[in-house]
């Protein structure tokens, strides 16, 4: 099988391409999309990894309720970054 | 200025931890512990899933901790957050559609929650998961309805009695004269529901504390946006 | 390997946005993503070549089969606490900046008011 190792290395280049987006982003909604799929993608990647425990509890904790904590707390203070 | 003295020391910092890290070998096995815990968790404890065996019966001291953990970061937040005013949630109802589709989502959610803590023990899941699943169903019920309210006495007595099952359960271990969360009730046959002694109890008990802490922190955040 | 490479980059990436950022909400992004790298390097570690998941589903599977369970154990415990910290840190953020009217750490001086 030969499109095994493609694969994981796609999805690598994009785990690294989506933290250095929510990095540099100006606009702090934008930066916490970019969290959400870098715990999306690490999901994934534990699944592939053999661990399907960790990859429920990464999908359940840091894809909801993470983002959920972050959008709250930029409707009370300010969204831009100056 | 900053910036350059920044990328500068993490380019050495970088470098001397990718050149230890790379000295390991991908996907060799080694004798260790582990190979021990996979090979005596069918006889010793009953449960199937190893790595539940191992939170819960090998390093159950473990767990108490985290649960411990969890309830002092629900109540810093609340106390962080308080205000003597007491305000309310200023949402909008959303539109038709997302309510009438949540009405019919929510106990499905709720009992999909149930199933895999309670099932902890035979397939991948168990009490944290489940509270979490627990905790995103209220959410989206909170985000439908403007009026939708949940009792805050309730849910602390529920997570009261919850933590307090956990601990009660680790000292009648120790009275009936062997160590501290020991296995005292009758093993049975591995892969059933009913096996594995004192493990289902004790997840649910971890599931039903740790999705009313979730859903106390939810509210105490949702209810002060102006 | 691509593993190992992949999270020091994760956790590298997190480490920048802490010392250089200076806005309050992007620290704690920056802290978020260097919990994501290490817990990739933690069950990168564990895992071992043609093996599987360590549940005895069926009654033909050996110990000799399975990948390593303890790191598992280890990173479901780091997760959830990774969400704590997050949590309070979040809280504290909105109380100072009820109190300082700013985000930007260069302002924010005085220890005492």
């Amino acid at each position: 099988m030969i499109w095994l190792p493609v694969f994981v290395f796609v999805l690598c280049v994009v785990l690294i391409a989506a933290a250095i987006f929510a990095v540099i982003q100006k606009d702090l909604m934008l930066a916490v999309i970019g969290t959400g799929i870098v715990s999306v993608i690490l999901s994934a990647l534990f699944l592939i990894l053999q661990a399907p425990d960790v990859a429920l509890t990464e999908a359940a904790i840091g894809i909801a309720l993470t983002t959920i904590i972050f959008i709250i707390t930029l409707k009370k203070t300010k969204r831009y970054e100056e | 200025m900053r910036k350059v003295f920044a990328i500068i020391l993490l380019g050495i910092f970088g470098f001397y931890i990718l050149s230890t890290i790379l000295l390991l070998d991908f996907g060799k096995r080694s004798n260790n512990v582990g190979q021990h815990y996979l090979e005596t968790t069918v006889q010793e404890t009953g449960s199937v899933n190893s790595v539940t065996a191992i939170i819960v019966s090998y390093r159950g001291f473990d767990t108490l901790g985290e649960v411990t953990v969890l309830f002092l970061a629900a109540t810093g937040l609340g106390g962080i957050l308080y205000d003597k005013k007491g305000k309310k949630r200023k949402l909008q109802h959303a539109s038709l559609i997302v309510r009438v589709t949540s009405q019919i989502i929510y106990p499905l959610i709720i009992l999909l929650g149930v199933y895999v803590f309670v099932h902890g023990h035979l397939t991948p899941g168990g009490g944290f998961q489940g509270g979490a699943i627990i905790a995103t169903g209220v959410l989206m019920m909170f985000m439908s309805y403007r009026t939708f309210e949940t009792n805050h006495t309730i849910l602390s007595w529920i997570e009261s009695i919850a933590g307090l099952t956990f601990v009660t359960i680790g000292f009648t271990g120790l009275m009936l004269g062997h160590t501290f969360l020991e296995n005292f009730l009758s093993l049975g046959t591995p892969n059933t529901l009913v096996s594995a002694g004192i493990i289902p109890i004790i997840y649910t008990a971890v599931g039903f504390k740790v999705g009313a802490e979730l859903t106390a922190l939810l509210d105490n955040m949702l209810k002060t946006i102006k | 390997m691509i593993y190992y490479v992949t999270s020091v980059a994760l956790i590298l990436i997190g480490m920048y946005a802490v010392l250089v950022k200076r806005n309050l909400v992007k620290i704690v992004i920056g802290l978020t993503i260097i919990d994501a790298g290490i817990h990739l390097l933690l069950i990168a570690i564990g895992y071992v070549e043609d093996a599987t998941a360590p549940i005895f589903s069926m009654e033909s599977l050996t110990a000799n089969q399975m990948v390593d369970p303890v790191p598992q154990a280890l990173v479901l415990t780091a997760i959830v606490i990774g969400l704590g910290v997050t949590a309070v840190a979040l809280a504290l953020v909105i109380r100072l900046y009820d109190h300082h009217k700013t985000l930007n750490i260069n302002k924010i001086r005085k220890l005492k008011w």
